[in-house]
């Protein structure tokens, strides 16, 4: 199962702070995020939003997400 | 140069952290603190902040580095609360101690500035029982920008 993280505002729009999924073979990052409801898909899109695989900071183009990936998306941050 | 870096998943008492803190600095001539707390009023009944621990704490500590790196310190304390905090508690506290002040002010500004808009947190507030996420803002951004 590959396990999505979505923090700050994006758990809101998932619905849950995070979501298993079973991909069947390495899928592109793109495709899993176009199979996520439209409004969760389009904030995660956003350039604003960084994507972590098993806890390393990536670059989200062309990303291939395996089978047991933890992904995280992180939104702009604010803390203090 | 003792550098001291901790996330808090608990209340802690900035008071006593800043009585080690200048105990263990006997030697610097001066101590800056900051100490973030929850802000009371404005119908705000709690606070949280989130974080995500594969970046969180390495991240203060490659800031609390690059502090170090910057200004002549003795040392150098940032402790950052995570979980749901009520008004008036503590959330983020730093001190930077050294033999001249400013370079101990600089450092604990430096530090600030990159922990509200440049660390692994996200923060969301209460109010009126119904909770919602707090967006950096632009001011955040711009403090951030003076250190170039």
């Amino acid at each position: 199962m590959a396990r999505l993280l979505f923090l700050g505002r994006l758990e809101d729009l998932a619905g849950a702070g995070e979501r298993e999924w079973a991909l069947a073979e390495p899928t592109p990052l793109a495709d899993v995020v176009m199979m996520l409801p439209p409004a969760l898909a389009e904030a995660l899109r956003e350039p604003k939003v960084r994507v972590a695989v098993n806890g390393m900071l990536v670059e989200a183009a062309g990303l291939i997400v395996a089978a047991d990936d933890e992904v995280a998306f992180l939104p702009p941050v604010s803390g203090g | 140069m003792a550098i001291a870096v901790r996330l808090a998943l608990e209340a802690f008492d900035p008071a006593a952290e800043l009585v080690v803190f200048a105990r263990d600095h006997a030697q610097a001539g001066g101590i800056v603190s900051f100490l973030g707390q929850v802000r009371a009023g404005e119908g705000v009944e709690a606070l949280e902040l989130r974080h995500y621990a594969p970046l969180t704490l390495p991240g203060m500590e490659d800031l609390a580095g690059k502090v170090a790196s910057r200004w002549a310190l003795d040392g150098l304390l940032i402790v950052h609360r995570s979980g749901e905090m009520a008004p008036g508690e503590p959330i983020v506290l730093v001190a930077a101690a050294s033999r001249h002040r400013r370079d101990a002010f600089a450092a604990a500004d430096f530090a600030m500035d990159h922990l509200k808009s440049d660390s692994w947190f996200w923060k969301r507030e209460k109010v009126a029982g119904a909770w919602r996420w707090i967006e950096p803002r632009e001011q955040d951004h711009a403090d951030l920008a003076r250190w170039g």
